[in-house]
């Protein structure tokens, strides 16, 4: 098909994905963003977000955390800290890390504020990943 | 000439010498499969992190960017790896050796992972900045990223001026190479000279980054420095079996070679104690008649 490009996500532990899609949407550091075929060359910082696969009528999601992504004419590559299948989580420990999140935010005077606020982003969209995917 | 049953006693404990040797071998060989399984699954990863870096820095060639700055710092961190265990031929030492050629004991802070080479530099005084041996045996990538945040977090408050990391590398099971890598300030020269040509086309377009090529290198190059502490991290634990397999079965030889002299030592002693017994016995009977 002329209207699919080359997907591959890759993780420090395995070759995540690898095949030929017609559309995948992430989010940015700027925002969502959805790929077809034939986007221009870019390279992006990585949003934690659901990610979603569309490939011949099929939508496969997972969760998305963090990482960078290289779009070329042919190929999409994105190169995950990690990248997990809602089979993958675990979800008491994305809940766990969520209130670990939730508590340090709610604190004053806490320095790391950037950081906790990611860590909530995090969880969130595991559990996202997990009970509506 | 040694007694017999000395000789006996020694054999029986070289066996049993041998056969610890050899089990060592076989749990080595095992470990060392996994090992090398894990560290095959993690390379796509590393290589397309230094592909895209070695690109990103050839397209912009005036960036300013604070990781590619030498700081004036005076110290530099290593990121020595090493093993807990020893009865692994020269591999402890090797990385040891490799340090104390590079650095000056009072200019480098020492990150070490793995007990023996903490122990080994202590001793010889370096200082010891990080510990963390409990790590080598099953790497995570989320120790890697740790380290890598402690680390960035004291380059860029100018405390340290560069980053090494000194490893094994894994080339085959029999060749083993102590590495040293330089890991920040990132070098763009030696860098893009190293990449092939070719390996990123971008069909004659120009590669957008976005927002901006600072932001992205600020994600990308904890990234790429986790990845290879990583990367590093499961050569290394393939290196360590492998050089313990070869230290094993070189034992195991040897104890062989070993047990077949004594053997032969002990077969010599017992014919000439049963040669002089019959001279004995003939002597005697010769002296009664």
């Amino acid at each position: 098909m002329e209207n699919t490009f080359k997907l591959r996500i890759i993780t420090p532990d395995e070759v995540f994905y690898e095949g030929d899609v017609y559309m995948v949407e992430f989010n940015t550091i700027q925002g969502r963003i959805g790929v077809y075929a034939k986007h221009i060359p870019m390279t992006t910082v990585i949003y934690p977000g659901i990610l979603k696969i569309h490939e011949g009528g099929k939508v496969t999601s997972a969760a998305l955390i963090s990482g960078f992504v290289q779009i070329l004419k042919e190929s999409v590559t994105i190169v995950a800290k990690a990248c997990e299948r809602p089979d993958q989580i675990d979800e008491e420990r994305a809940r766990q890390a969520k209130v670990r999140a939730q508590r340090r935010l709610s604190e004053k005077g806490n320095i790391d504020m950037a950081r906790a606020e990611l860590a909530l982003v995090r969880a969130l969209v595991r559990l996202e990943a997990k009970n509506k995917h | 000439m040694a007694s017999m049953k000395e000789i006996k006693r020694r054999r029986g404990s070289i066996q049993s010498t041998k056969q610890i040797t050899k089990a060592m071998k076989l749990v080595s060989t095992v470990k060392l499969q996994k090992a090398r399984q894990k560290a095959e699954k993690s390379k796509p990863y590393f290589n397309l992190i230094y592909e895209t870096i070695a690109s990103i820095l050839s397209k912009s060639a005036n960036l300013d960017h604070k990781y590619l700055k030498k700081n004036d710092g005076k110290m530099d961190a290593v990121v020595a790896i090493t093993s807990n265990r020893g009865l692994a031929g020269g591999y402890n030492n090797n990385i040891i050796r490799l340090v104390e050629r590079s650095f000056k004991k009072e200019q480098a802070f020492i990150y070490s992972i793995g007990k023996k080479g903490k122990d080994a530099l202590e001793r010889h005084g370096y200082n010891i900045a990080g510990d963390y041996a409990e790590v080598i045996n099953e790497p995570l990538y989320k120790d890697a990223e740790d380290i890598t945040e402690l680390l960035l977090k004291r380059y860029e408050a100018g405390e340290i001026s560069a980053i090494y990391i000194a490893y094994t590398n894994f080339k085959n099971t029999v060749v083993h190479i102590p590495t040293l890598i330089k890991l920040l300030p990132l070098d763009a020269d030696e860098i893009q000279s190293q990449q092939k040509e070719g390996d990123i086309s971008t069909d004659g377009a120009i590669m957008n980054y976005s927002p901006n090529e600072e932001v992205v290198l600020d994600e990308i190059v904890p990234q790429y420095i986790a990845s290879i502490i990583f990367g590093a991290l499961q050569e290394a634990a393939a290196a360590e079996n492998g050089a313990r397999m070869n230290a094993m079965e070189n034992a195991t030889n040897n104890a062989d070679e070993l047990i077949d002299k004594l053997s032969l030592q002990y077969n010599r002693a017992r014919q000439g104690a049963i040669t002089q017994e019959l001279t004995e016995i003939v002597a005697g009977a010769n002296a009664i008649e």
